[in-house]
This record gives structure tokens, C-alpha cells and sequence, in this order.
């Protein structure tokens, strides 16, 4: 079963389609990832680049006015894309959940912090009431909160919010999902926090043999979480593949330029490097590579035609013209 | 001492707002509940209670004064109206009539647009269109008008008074409950019961409409207002609870022909009577927003 992907995303691409049909935003675009299960891949980018967009088209909860234009979606060998909005819906929260960008609103502050925990297991495994709420106590000690009988009974506001933050990520895991997205589920929090949830993030993992998306722009956060990482850029996947390959030898220039602009201890006070411009306005991408107004390696090339997805080595890949007269470049 | 004073008198004041939170969330409210309990007593016993037939006066003993004023007499404690009933009788059988119709009334109407306000703010798209063009063409209405127009259709009885206010009144709820449920449906718990796995139906149950309860109940309080004033309205107009039978809001109409007069009895009790049904509804309101919120009800 191992060698089978738990998800396979192929060319993947969503589309923003503006009220007539006159503009098209690639949102994602021609994105291709595989995940195996107990993996957490790391998706950066900067804003606006289609995290976001690329994870609730894995869960098929897009906005109206996006879709699904082209590519194909597996999970457990299941095409995602043929599935009834009802079978969908029966898949969230069960085999695949999501934490939330802000997960300290994530919860109905009219109902118990129990009644929310249990109510997945309800919904989906359809279990009484008491077994549920036993499910939920269980739930809440695997996410190392104290006094749980208690906490149960109370009401969102009276937890502190790392607490919120467990209980949100308690929730998540509560059907024993294969595939565990979490958009940006530190962001909100401070950053001794942050350390204690990832770590018991990835205890749940590690235990349950979770897979993990974690969409994220803190690359110390990746660096630390993950096993492998995509890098987004306007909408594409500009280069993935193992975290050290990607930390220790970038091949896009764009990724080379987001590593160089991590502060690190024990240098000198030199400015750190900055990328120069701005992100691209997603509705007027520039022609050929997406990046070339900011890379500071461009080719003329590059102004032209969009760059293929060149293996820089097994499981490293790059969209780059630079990169492709390199070993192993695409036929 | 000077430097202490201010401060001491700024605990006094938290104190005192203390003391006032934890009478709205901790005891029930006894003033509105006793004044609703008697109200609600009057109008079931009304047969028992009352000295006179609310109906039938007595033309030869027209305008009495109350009681304490020279003129009047102890046998009608509230005077007499212009055609010589009770008017304490009618207070009192009037409490029936008013009760029944203001609360049932405000009932159904919040019923429908509370539903079709989750609906309209919750799917959206052509639903929302479809319900909140028919509002806004119902409004467009003049509501007195309307409920003459629908009682012509369906006749005069206090039942049918209910269905007319409350197909008068439902496009109120609407309007706001979709206000609220537009703001709600964005917020993150929703959207976390969405990733869950959550049906619409689901969500639309579980966490939209407790999360417009409040809203709903405000709302309701308000309207409990109105709908006496325009159920009076319409009795006056004839098109109302028929005649005879007393209402507050019919006696309250009635009696402003005698208020140039003199005659102000007829028109202060009724008056008295409608504004404490409304203000004891008011902080029944008040206090079950507050208990039905639980960030609140911890304070």
C-alpha cells in the first residue's frame, strides 16, 4: 500500500473566472504534488500565490467563482473530481480535515467546547451522544489538555488561545482522517505557542500516521516540520521536492532568493537580501516565466515561453529555462 | 483623601453594575415575570375576576370618574366609558384579547422571517433573491393598508387578527435575521463546520440559528409594541377584533374622542396597561439574551 500515494494532485489547475467571463485569475495553475501517507509537505509562497486556493480545491469548497478547469485529483486512489458534492462532503472531516487559518475564531462560542469536538464524530460516524462526548474527553487528553472533564463543559471564551488552537486541531483529527491540511495554523499565535503546537502536531502525526499539508510562509517552520516542500509562485509550483535538497541547493532562482532572505544566527550584520519588485498582479501575469521581471538570472528565453517542469534530480523538480540544459533535463 | 475619593466612588459604580449584571444573569427577573403572571392571570379568569360585563354598560351612568375622584364611585373603580361599561372590566377581558393576539402575532411573524431569513442569508444565490425581492415588494406596502386588505379577505376574528400581523410583520425579521446570518456565514466557526463535513441544514440548525436566537428576541420585544398599536388600529378601523369585545388598543382608540373632554380614564389605562405588557416583555427579552448567551451569563 505504501508505494500507492495517498494523494496525487496531477496538473492540477483552478481558475477565478470574473463575473462575465471576461478575465481568468490562475489561481492554481498546472500544479502537480504527491503525498504519501504519515508525509507532511510544506507549501510556501507569499501571499496571494494559491495556497489557499490549491487546498480548498482538495477539499472541493472553492468560492463560486473559481473552478476546477483541468488536471486530476486521487486521494487513496479515489478520483476527487467525480465525486457527488454529498459523497465529498461525507470525505471532510472524516478522511480529509482542515485547521483553518485563524482557529482562534474557529469555534461557535454558543456551544460547549465538548458539544464542537463531538460533533464531527456525530455528523459522520452518526454515534450517540455519550459516546461521543466520551470520544471528545479522549480527544481532548490526545491534544494535552488538562482537566478535561471540565474543559468539556465550557464555553470557547474561557480558554486561553493555545488552548482554542488545540481544541480546533483536536476537532481536526477526531474522525481519524488520512490527510490533515493546516492553512496557516500558527500565524495567530505567539511564538513559544507556535513551538508547542507544532511539536504536538507532529506527535499526533507521528502517532496516527497522519499526512500533513502544512501551507505556510515561515520557511523555519518548514524547515522544522516537513519532509518536503513545494514552493508556490504566482499560482505554480516553481520548484518542490525534499526539504534539504530544497534548503541546501535551491535550483530556482526564486526559492535560492527566498532561503538567502532567512535571517540566520552567527553572520555578520550584513542586510539581508530582499527580492526586488512585487508580486505579479495575478491578472496580468507577465509573459513566459512568472518571475522573470524579479530574477536576477533571466534569460531571454524566459520572457517568451513558460518554463516546463524539469527534474533537477529524482523528487527535486524546478520550472526553470535556467535549470533545464542541466543534468537530466526533460527530453 | 481628595486623591482616594474619585476612585472609591468609581468601585461604587462598578459595584452597582456589578450588583445590576448579576440581577440580570443569576435571579430570574421577578418584576417582568409577576406583571406577566397577573396579566396572564387576568386574562384567563377574566369571567371570575372582573365586576361588570365588559359588553353591556349602563348609558345613564356614562363617564364616571375613578373611584378616588369626586363623582365617582367604589362600584367602578376606573370609571365608565361613553357608553357606561366598566372600564376595569374591559381592562381585564381586554388583557385576554391583547396577550393573545401580541404574543401569537409576534410568534408567527418572527417563525417565518427568522426561517426565511436563515434561508435567504444562507444559500443565497436565487433563493436569497427570490425571498428578499418578495420583502422588499411587501414593504413597499403600506402595512396598515395590507392588513385591511387581508382582513377584508378573511374577516374579522381575533385567529385571523394573528395570521394578518404576522404576515405583515415577518418581512422585519427577515430583513435582519439575513443581515446577521450574512456576517455569520463568514465567520471562521462556520466555515470550520463546513470543513468538518457539516450540511448545510446542519449548519444552518446548529450554528446559524442560535447565533440569530438573540437577535430574533430583541427583535421580538420591539414588535410586541407595534403589534398591539396596529392590532388597535385595526379595531378602530373596524376591520380588527369586532367591536363589543374590548381590546386595549380598541379601548385605547375609543377613548381618544373623550380625552379633549376630560375624560382621560379612558385612555391612560389602556395606555398603562399596553405600555407594562411591553416593557415587562421587554426585559423577559432582555434577560433571556443574556442567558442565552453564554459569554454573558459567566459574568
Amino acid at each position: 500500500m505504501s508505494d500507492r500515494p495517498l494523494l496525487e494532485l496531477d496538473k492540477l489547475s483552478t481558475h477565478y473566472v470574473t463575473g462575465r467571463g471576461t478575465r481568468t485569475v490562475k489561481a492554481v495553475d498546472e500544479v502537480s504534488i504527491t503525498l504519501r501517507a504519515g508525509e507532511t509537505l510544506g507549501i510556501v509562497g507569499e501571499s496571494g500565490s494559491g495556497k489557499t486556493t490549491l487546498a480548498l480545491s482538495i477539499l472541493r469548497l472553492l468560492p463560486t467563482a473559481a473552478h476546477i478547469v483541468s488536471g486530476s485529483m486521487h486521494f487513496e486512489g479515489e478520483d476527487l473530481l467525480a465525486k457527488s458534492p454529498g459523497e465529498m462532503r461525507r470525505m471532510r472531516g472524516k478522511r480529509i480535515a482542515m485547521i483553518l487559518q485563524d482557529p482562534m475564531a474557529s469555534l461557535n462560542p454558543l456551544f460547549t467546547v465538548g458539544d464542537q469536538v463531538a460533533e464531527p464524530v456525530r455528523i459522520h460516524e452518526h454515534t450517540s451522544r455519550r459516546s461521543a462526548r466520551e470520544r471528545a474527553g479522549s480527544l481532548l487528553r490526545s491534544v494535552k489538555i488538562p482537566a478535561v472533564t471540565q474543559r468539556l463543559r465550557e464555553y470557547p471564551h474561557q480558554m486561553s488561545g493555545g488552548m482554542r488552537q488545540r481544541i480546533v486541531g483536536a476537532i481536526a483529527i477526531s474522525c481519524e482522517p488520512g490527510l490533515l491540511i493546516a492553512d496557516e495554523p500558527t500565524t495567530s499565535l505567539d511564538v513559544t505557542i507556535q513551538a508547542q503546537y507544532l511539536k504536538l502536531l507532529r506527535e499526533i502525526q507521528r502517532e496516527r500516521g497522519l499526512a500533513l499539508i502544512f501551507i505556510t510562509h515561515n520557511l523555519g517552520i518548514v524547515a522544522h516540520m516537513c519532509d518536503s516542500v513545494a514552493v508556490m509562485y504566482a499560482g505554480r509550483v516553481v520548484e518542490s521536492g525534499p526539504v534539504r535538497r530544497i534548503f541546501n541547493a535551491p535550483a530556482h532562482p526564486y526559492t535560492r532568493a527566498l532561503v538567502e532572505s532567512i535571517p540566520r544566527l552567527g553572520e555578520g550584520p550584513e542586510r539581508l537580501t530582499a527580492i526586488d519588485g512585487h508580486p505579479p498582479d495575478l491578472i496580468s501575469l507577465p509573459a513566459g516565466c512568472a518571475f522573470h521581471p524579479r530574477c536576477p538570472q533571466v534569460i531571454d528565453r524566459c520572457r517568451i515561453e513558460a518554463p516546463d517542469t524539469v527534474e533537477v534530480e529524482p523528487d527535486h523538480r524546478a520550472r526553470c529555462w535556467v535549470m533545464a540544459p542541466g543534468p537530466r533535463s526533460r527530453a | 483623601m481628595s486623591v482616594n475619593a474619585p476612585a472609591s466612588s468609581r468601585t461604587a459604580g462598578v459595584t452597582l453594575a456589578w450588583r445590576w449584571a448579576s440581577y440580570h444573569s443569576e435571579g430570574l427577573p421577578v418584576i417582568p415575570i409577576l406583571i406577566l403572571l397577573i396579566l396572564g392571570f387576568l386574562a384567563i379568569f377574566a369571567e371570575f375576576v372582573a365586576p361588570h360585563n365588559p359588553e353591556v354598560g349602563t348609558l345613564s351612568l356614562r363617564f364616571r370618574p375613578p373611584a378616588w375622584i369626586a363623582g365617582g364611585s367604589s362600584e367602578y373603580l376606573l370609571g365608565t366609558d361613553h357608553i357606561g361599561r366598566d372600564v376595569l372590566s374591559r381592562l381585564i377581558f381586554g388583557a385576554r384579547v391583547s396577550m393573545l393576539v401580541g404574543f401569537l402575532a409576534v410568534l408567527f411573524a418572527g417563525f417565518v422571517g427568522t426561517v426565511l431569513g436563515i434561508l435567504a442569508g444562507y444559500i443565497g444565490s436565487w433563493v436569497d433573491q427570490v425571498i428578499m425581492r418578495l420583502t422588499d415588494a411587501w414593504l413597499a406596502l403600506p402595512a396598515l393598508m395590507f392588513a385591511i386588505f387581508l382582513a377584508a379577505i378573511v374577516g374579522p376574528s381575533e385567529f385571523n387578527i394573528v395570521i394578518i400581523l404576522g404576515l405583515v410583520y415577518w418581512t422585519r425579521y427577515a430583513r435582519v435575521i439575513r443581515g446577521e446570518v450574512l456576517s455569520l456565514k463568514e465567520r471562521d466557526f462556520v466555515r470550520l463546520a463546513i470543513v468538518a463535513g457539516c450540511s448545510k441544514w446542519t449548519i444552518m440548525r446548529r450554528h446559524i440559528l442560535p447565533n440569530v436566537l438573540n437577535t430574533a428576541i430583541v427583535l421580538a420585544t420591539l414588535m410586541l409594541g407595534v403589534v398591539i398599536v396596529t392590532e388597535a388600529a385595526l379595531s378602530f378601523l373596524g376591520v380588527g377584533v369586532p367591536p363589543p369585545k374590548p381590546a386595549w388598543g380598541l379601548m385605547l382608540a375609543d377613548g381618544k374622542k373623550g380625552l379633549m373632554a376630560g375624560y382621560w380614564w379612558l385612555t391612560v389605562f389602556p395606555g398603562v396597561c399596553i405600555v407594562l405588557m411591553v416593557l415587562a416583555a421587554n426585559l423577559l427579552g432582555d434577560w433571556l439574551r443574556v442567558k442565552l448567551d453564554p459569554q454573558l451569563r459567566q459574568l
